[in-house]
């Protein structure tokens, strides 16, 4: 059987159990909801009787619809789409998504997502200092660099998506902006679940989590007010320096990285990154005192393989 | 010298319609959108492809497509002796080759204003890398989840001691013979690939095209059960909501 390869070594009764997880997976699976799978070129059944409208991933070639790419055909209604798996991530207006600032340019940042060209971030799609709503002056343009820099981790908005695929975002909530003290791990996209609640805050870890929707997944600590961004150059320098004597506690920083860790191996994994796994995925960690950087070893692959396949089982006895 | 002997077996033991061992497997490059190993006997390439992403260098851009970008390479130890030269010619007008026929099946107009980078590392070279190249290529990008309009596969035909034979290897590649090298899309049947480096009568022609086109159905045969199965295992690994 061919598979995606998990790159650790296994023992042999590691590589058992993991099998053994994985079969039991797969037959959850399988009962769940018929083959569904196609792969390019890979023709659709459809009832030509009935009109149907083909969407993304299709194409029609002498009266049969064939797949265009891997993934799973979805029917809403007359709409017959391929939801595709293992893709760069497909922007939707009002998507949270989490970024990286590649480049600061005249009136905009741009936002590296995942995605197949960099989002947009205008300085007018920020909100301003003093939370007043005006044009954005020269001055502004100059202080851009006091709100975001080259590689800052920021989350943002989508707010529309142009025709010619360029993203635009915006950032006009407290709740958005520049992510501080903490982690950005990256997922696939398609491990992402799209829900009401990108933004969780775990009060007894004190960590903010934001899961972006384009597979950015954001671990911090957790930020008490969103402090309003400062333009002012001589405010911006106190505010750096009282920032500083705040030090992230060590038991903070170790949650950090504990749900870190707990995220990398459910995306090894392949299996869906959502607030409740990573929280049983992280206390089953805790509950078995197994080290951070133990984490990602075998075992504790082969652990949650096997506490992922039970949880499933149990839910779909409910 | 004799490339095939009187009971119709060749060097290496196949009969003349006889494919060498195909191995593939995806995802071999973990930071890569898309990835593949490929083998065809002793041959052995990794592709990896990156994107569609934002376009790197902006004067290259295309407004209403994508840029398909290809490089191949040669490991210094991929053959007997050790290879020296990087960017030699042959690399050069195999990169090219590959580009061509992979942009001829990447739905690009489908990814304006973006950038796809196909990288092809030849691990072990035993004759048959430009078609081993190209069936890598398809698969990572199949994995990068980038639409394509047919699965583009590749294999080659040669013609020595008046028999078409399939798939060469190093030795019966460097007789001296006829190597075609045929490229198809077998849903839309078409050809997109097609290299002869010495001359054929019409006639044998004929056969050997025909050789490799079947060959080269049998490898779309091989590459659509793994996508499909590295598909499935993907979905029922994410699971149900």
């Amino acid at each position: 059987m061919v598979m995606r390869k998990l790159e650790l070594p296994l023992s042999q009764t590691q590589k058992v159990r993991f099998e053994r997880a994985i079969e039991r997976l797969q037959s959850l699976s399988s009962t769940a909801n018929s083959d569904t799978s196609v792969i390019v070129t890979g023709s659709i059944p459809v009832n030509h009787e009935e009109s149907f409208l083909k969407g993304h991933g299709t194409s029609e070639v002498d009266g049969e619809l064939l797949a265009t790419v891997c993934g799973v055909v979805e029917r809403v209604d007359k709409l017959v789409y391929v939801r595709t798996l293992r893709a760069r991530y497909k922007a939707e207006t009002g998507d949270i998504v989490v970024g990286r600032v590649s480049e600061v340019a005249q009136k905009l940042w741009r936002v590296e997502l995942n995605c197949t060209q960099d989002g947009v971030l205008k300085l007018s799609s920020m909100t301003t200092t003093d939370d007043v709503q005006r044009r954005r002056t020269s001055a502004d343009e100059l202080n851009m660099r006091n709100i975001f820099v080259e590689d800052d981790v920021v989350c943002a908005e989508v707010r529309t998506i142009q025709r010619d695929g360029t993203l635009e975002l915006h950032a006009r909530s407290h709740k958005y902006g520049k992510l501080e003290k903490g982690l950005l791990l990256k997922v696939d996209p398609y491990l992402v679940r799209k829900s009401n609640h990108h933004f969780h805050y775990i009060e007894s870890l004190g960590i903010d989590l934001i899961i972006g929707r384009n597979g950015f997944i954001w671990v911090g600590e957790h930020v008490q007010v969103r402090d309003p961004m400062m333009v002012d150059d001589q405010k911006s320098d106190t505010y750096d320096a009282d920032r500083e004597q705040i030090h992230t506690s060590l038991e903070t920083r170790q949650s950090i990285c504990r749900m870190g860790n707990a995220i990398r191996v459910l995306a090894n994994l392949g299996f869906t990154v959502t607030l409740e796994v990573i929280m049983e995925t992280a206390n089953l960690s805790n509950s078995k005192n197994i080290d951070i950087h133990d984490m990602l070893g075998s075992e504790f692959h082969v652990v949650v393989a096997e506490s992922e396949a039970e949880r499933r089982r149990a839910k779909r006895q409910k | 010298m004799e490339y095939v002997n009187p009971e119709g077996l060749r060097l290496d033991g196949r009969r003349f319609s006889e494919m060498r061992q195909i191995v593939a497997e995806i995802g071999v490059v973990s930071k890569a959108d898309g990835s593949a190993l490929f083998e065809m006997g002793n041959t052995k390439v990794i592709a990896a492809v990156y994107g569609p992403r934002e376009i790197q260098n902006k004067s290259q851009q295309k407004i209403d497509r994508a840029l398909v970008l290809c490089e191949y390479s040669m490991a210094h130890f991929s053959t007997g002796d050790r290879r020296r030269q990087k960017n030699d010619r042959r690399s050069t007008e195999l990169s090219l080759v590959i580009r061509q026929t992979m942009e001829a099946c990447i739905l690009t107009e489908l990814m304006p204003h973006s950038q796809i980078d196909i990288f092809l590392q030849v691990l072990q070279a035993d004759g048959g890398t430009r078609s081993a190249c190209i069936n890598a290529a398809t698969l990572a990008l199949a994995d990068a989840g980038i639409p394509m309009r047919d699965l583009a596969v590749s294999c080659s035909a040669g013609y020595l001691n008046s028999t078409p034979l399939l798939d060469l290897n190093y030795v019966e590649d460097s007789a001296g013979g006829a190597d075609v090298t045929v490229g198809i899309l077998p849903k839309l049947d078409k050809v997109t690939l097609l290299q002869m480096d010495a001359k054929l009568p019409m006639e044998t022609f004929e056969t050997v095209f025909a050789l490799a086109s079947e060959g080269c159905k049998a490898i779309a045969e091989r590459i659509r059960e793994v996508l499909l199965e590295n598909t499935k295992q993907l979905e029922y690994r994410r699971g149900a909501a």
